[in-house]
Formats: C-alpha cells, structure tokens, sequence
C-alpha cells in the first residue's frame, strides 16, 4: 500500500512514520520543492521520500492530508481524483460549531473519495497507537475499508462511525476529540453523539 | 556548560483558601519568585506572554526589568515572546533595553505561539501563522546582529540603514519549537539556540529534532549552539506530595486545553504515566525530578533545561517551595549526576 503524506510539519512525519513501520512505502510533500523537506525527512521520517505533491499523489493508493487548514484552497483538485484521501486537519482556530471539513475538503477536491480519520488524535499522542480506537467517516465503502485497512495496518483500531458528514463526530467540541479509549467506549461516545 | 532555569506563563495563583488572587497581586509575586530563583543560584528566569485573564503576563519584559533591579546575578528572558504578532523592531527595542536595565543579562525565545490569543487581539489572521513567523524571525536576526538595518518585507514597513536603538550587547535568542520541524530548520539557518517545549508524551521521542537542529547547524555553517529543554513541573518534598497538589490543577488546565487542540483528558492512569520515567511532567521529590532531568538531557543532547513551574490554582507559597527545592536540592544532583 502506497502512501503519500501531505504536509512536513507536525502531524505529516509522525503518519510518515508509522506507516513505514507497518511496512508501507510512504512519499511526502511539503509546500514547494521537495528539496526544501530532505532534511527534515531524513531525521524525522527516514525512509520516506521527499517528492512533489503531484509526484507524491501520481502512484499513490493512499493519501494523508496533513496540511494547515487554511492552505486547502492551495491544492489542486485534479490531482486527487479517484485517490483515496485522508482529511486529518481540523479548523485552526477552533470553529464555534463543528463544521464538517471533510464535507469542505470533499467540496473542493471532487472526485477525491474522502475519509475522515486521525484528526481527533493529537500528534504527540499518535506513537505508539497501542491499539488506540480511532473512527472513521465516509462516504465510499471501498475508501472507509481502504483506510480501516491502513489504520489497522499501522497499529490504531478502526471504529467506522458512518459517512462523510458523521466526520462531524470526530471534530473539536464532540467528546470523541482528544479521547483516549478503546472500541466499545468510542462506539458508545459516537452513539450518544448521532 | 550546563545550565538550569525557570519558565513560568505567570498563571493566576490562588489564596490559602482556594480563592484566585488579583492580577496586580499575582504579577507581584512573579516579582518575588524571580528574586528567589536568582537567590537559590538559577541560571535563567523566564516569563511566557500571555493575554488570558488566568494568565495575565502580557507585558513580561516589564516585569523582567522589574526583577533585573533586585537582582545581579541570574539571566532574564521570554518562554516565549510571541513574535508573529508583534513588531520585531519593538521587541528588539524592549529587550535591548533590558539588556541594559539588567546588565547584559538579557535573553529571548521566540515562538510562533500555540496560545493564538494575541492573533485576534493585535488584529492578525491565523491564516499568516507561518508567514508572519518566518518573516519576522528574519528580521529579528538582522536587528539582533546590531548596527544599521536594511530590510524588506510584507508586514511592516520597511528599513534602510535604520539605527534600532538601544544598541547594547548582543543577547541570546532561542526559538521555541513545540512539534514543528520547519521552526528547528529555522532555528539552525539564523544561527538560534533551539529550545525543545515537551509538554506531553516520551521525552525521548524529541532526539530526532535533536539531530535534525545539529545536523543542520553544520550544514550551515554555523558553530555549536545549545539545546534546551522545557517542561511543566512541580517539586515537593516527597512523589506523593508532589503529585496530589499538582493533579486538580493539571486535569483542568489539559481538560480545558483539550477541547481545541486533541490531547487526551488525563486519567489517573494517563498522569502516573505523565510523571513517570516515560513521560513529559517533571512532578516528584527532588531526587525523581533531578533523575528525569538527567536523563532527559543526555537523551536530547541538551545543555539547559527549563523547568516551566506554576500551574495555574497553587498558592503563591507552593511555587515560591518549588523553586526553593528546585534551585536548592534537584540542580545541585542534575549537575552531579551529569558530571
């Protein structure tokens, strides 16, 4: 499973991380050329390489969103179209009410099959997962099971917690946020939540 | 050499019966914990710009000047300035002068802020945050440097062959990093002294920025500078002690701060871990800190470390026996322990 990872700061180099750990190939792209990134990817995420978005997402069966909200409008959509993508950002600073970024990013990156996960972890908690429950939304079953699959994979335990706008869910202000629990208390949280 | 020094946010501390003290009141006794830091033999005093009403030091380098005139020896500086939203010429100017005022006693770490209250207060778009850092760090490098400025940029005027006054000795500026690698490159192009916030999870998990900041000081050519280390902590005479004031305080403060930026609400379970020998909270006796300190620094090849006391809810009292302990009990066994 090939993996391209938007964004050096820092969430991006800790999935980076993971991913290679669990044995996948992962390219990460920063804003700009990829050799602004070589430094900070040889350190930080050693074995990941370095490319440009276009590059990162052209072989990619996977991609991970790891960028400042605010940069979204930045990316250009026809690369994303039939890829699988990962939104793993949350409105910075906090919106008053959650409002669904993954629905925004499905909006703009049409053609992209979106699922929303790992948003709802803060970085420095992410390693190791330790079977950590994440949920997961979306709308493409064979997406959701692509990342379930990811997220298994890299050591989290896949809560599936419906389609895209569910994402809602998992965002700032919903108990889900920041929780550290296992399946059956993230399925509960998700319940009481819908 | 290693050094060893006190950061606060200057949290609103409480009464003997719970009750929060005034601001005038709180920002006094900052003035006391300062002097007592320098008295107990400290390296560095710092004071981190905040603009919430339960942390209310938003004008530190004034406090700071206030702390340098009662005292002779020990080094005064930001943890952190937040540069993005302000002038760096005016920054440079405030802490020039209190270079001055203290007798070349002067330091700064500048950060991009992860408290983002000054943004909307000084009328500035989160949607900047990087750029505003990266623009105003590059400045501050050229005021700092001394002498005539010409510079050119998009937020604020620009300069040539400006005279930034006070002109005193140059001072030691660090960048803050908190998890952002682009900031640890940053740090190492404009030949800053890295300063490391660990405020959650394994410390050890830092190394890599490490390496990355000396790794890329040699590649730019710029000669050995240190790395230091901030954490939250808290001292006692005994763990127990230590921990049970500490808990009320910290499961507010991460419960609160939670609920915009994803940590975890802390457990009982999630704390024991904190404050254990895998975690990022240097809460104990002095012998449990002093041990972590250690250790910690030789993992991360550091040569400071700051410990960030005073949550927010302890007593005056309670922080001035911290820095008590700190000063008296875990630096003198970090020193012995490392050399």
């Amino acid at each position: 499973m090939k993996i391209a990872v938007l964004g050096a700061g820092h969430v991006g180099p800790v999935i980076a991380r993971l991913a290679l750990a669990a044995g996948c190939p992962v390219a990460i792209a920063g804003s700009g050329d990829p050799s602004r990134i070589e430094m900070i990817t040889e350190f930080l995420a050693p074995g990941a390489v370095p490319r440009s978005a276009a590059d990162a997402l052209a072989d990619a069966d996977l991609v991970v969103l790891a960028i400042p909200w605010h940069r979204l409008g930045s990316l250009e959509p026809a690369m994303f179209a039939g890829k699988v993508v990962i939104d793993a950002m949350n409105h910075w600073p906090p919106a008053d009410a959650p409002l669904g970024t993954s629905e925004e990013v499905a909006a703009r990156l049409t053609g992209a099959h979106v699922v929303k996960t790992l948003n709802h972890v803060a970085y420095q908690d992410m390693e190791p997962p330790n079977g950590r429950a994440v949920g997961l939304a979306g709308d493409s079953p064979a997406a959701v099971e692509a990342v379930r699959e990811f997220l298994s994979r890299i050591g989290f335990d896949p809560v599936p917690v419906g389609p895209l706008t569910s994402g809602r869910l998992l965002e700032p202000g919903s108990p889900v946020f920041g929780a550290a629990v296992r399946r059956p208390e993230l399925e509960k949280l998700a319940k009481e939540q819908s | 050499m290693n050094t060893f020094g006190l950061d606060t946010f200057g949290d609103v501390t409480h009464d003997a019966e719970g009750r929060p003290l005034t601001h005038a009141q709180t920002i006094r006794n900052l003035v006391e914990q300062g002097v007592l830091a320098d008295q107990v033999g400290l390296d560095f005093f710092g004071i981190g710009e905040h603009h919430t009403p339960d942390m209310p030091l938003s004008a530190a380098d004034v406090v700071l000047a206030a702390i340098a005139a009662r005292t002779s020896r020990i080094r005064l500086g930001s943890a952190v300035t937040v540069l993005s939203s302000d002038d760096p010429v005016r920054v440079f100017q405030r802490f020039s002068t209190l270079n001055a005022v203290s007798d070349g006693r002067a330091e700064i770490i500048l950060g991009r802020g992860s408290s983002v209250d000054s943004f909307p207060l000084f009328g500035y778009d989160l949607a900047d945050y990087e750029d505003l850092f990266e623009e105003k760090t590059h400045l501050f490098a050229e005021l700092v440097k001394g002498g005539p400025v010409t510079w050119q940029g998009k937020t604020r005027s620009s300069l040539h062959e400006q005279d930034v006054v006070p002109f005193t000795e140059p001072f030691p500026t660090w960048i803050g990093v908190g998890g952002s690698p682009q900031s640890v490159v940053r740090a190492a192009s404009h030949g800053f002294s890295l300063m490391l916030a660990i405020i959650g999870g394994h410390p050890g998990r830092f190394a890599p920025f490490s390496e990355l900041y000396l790794h890329a000081l040699e590649k730019f050519g710029r000669s050995p500078l240190p790395i230091g280390i901030h954490s939250p902590g808290h001292v006692a005479p005994t763990d127990e002690e230590a921990q049970e004031e500490f808990w009320p305080h910290y499961l507010d403060m991460i419960s609160r701060l939670g609920r915009t930026r994803g940590f975890s609400t802390p457990t009982p379970e999630s704390y024991a871990h904190e404050v254990g020998p895998h975690g990022a909270l240097f809460v104990g006796s002095p012998e449990t800190v002093a041990a972590k300190m250690a250790r910690t620094m030789k993992t991360l090849r550091a040569s400071r470390f700051d410990l960030k006391y005073g949550i927010g809810g302890l007593s005056h009292e309670s922080l001035m026996r911290t820095i008590q302990l700190y000063g008296t009990e875990v630096v003198p066994r970090v020193r012995e322990l490392l050399s």
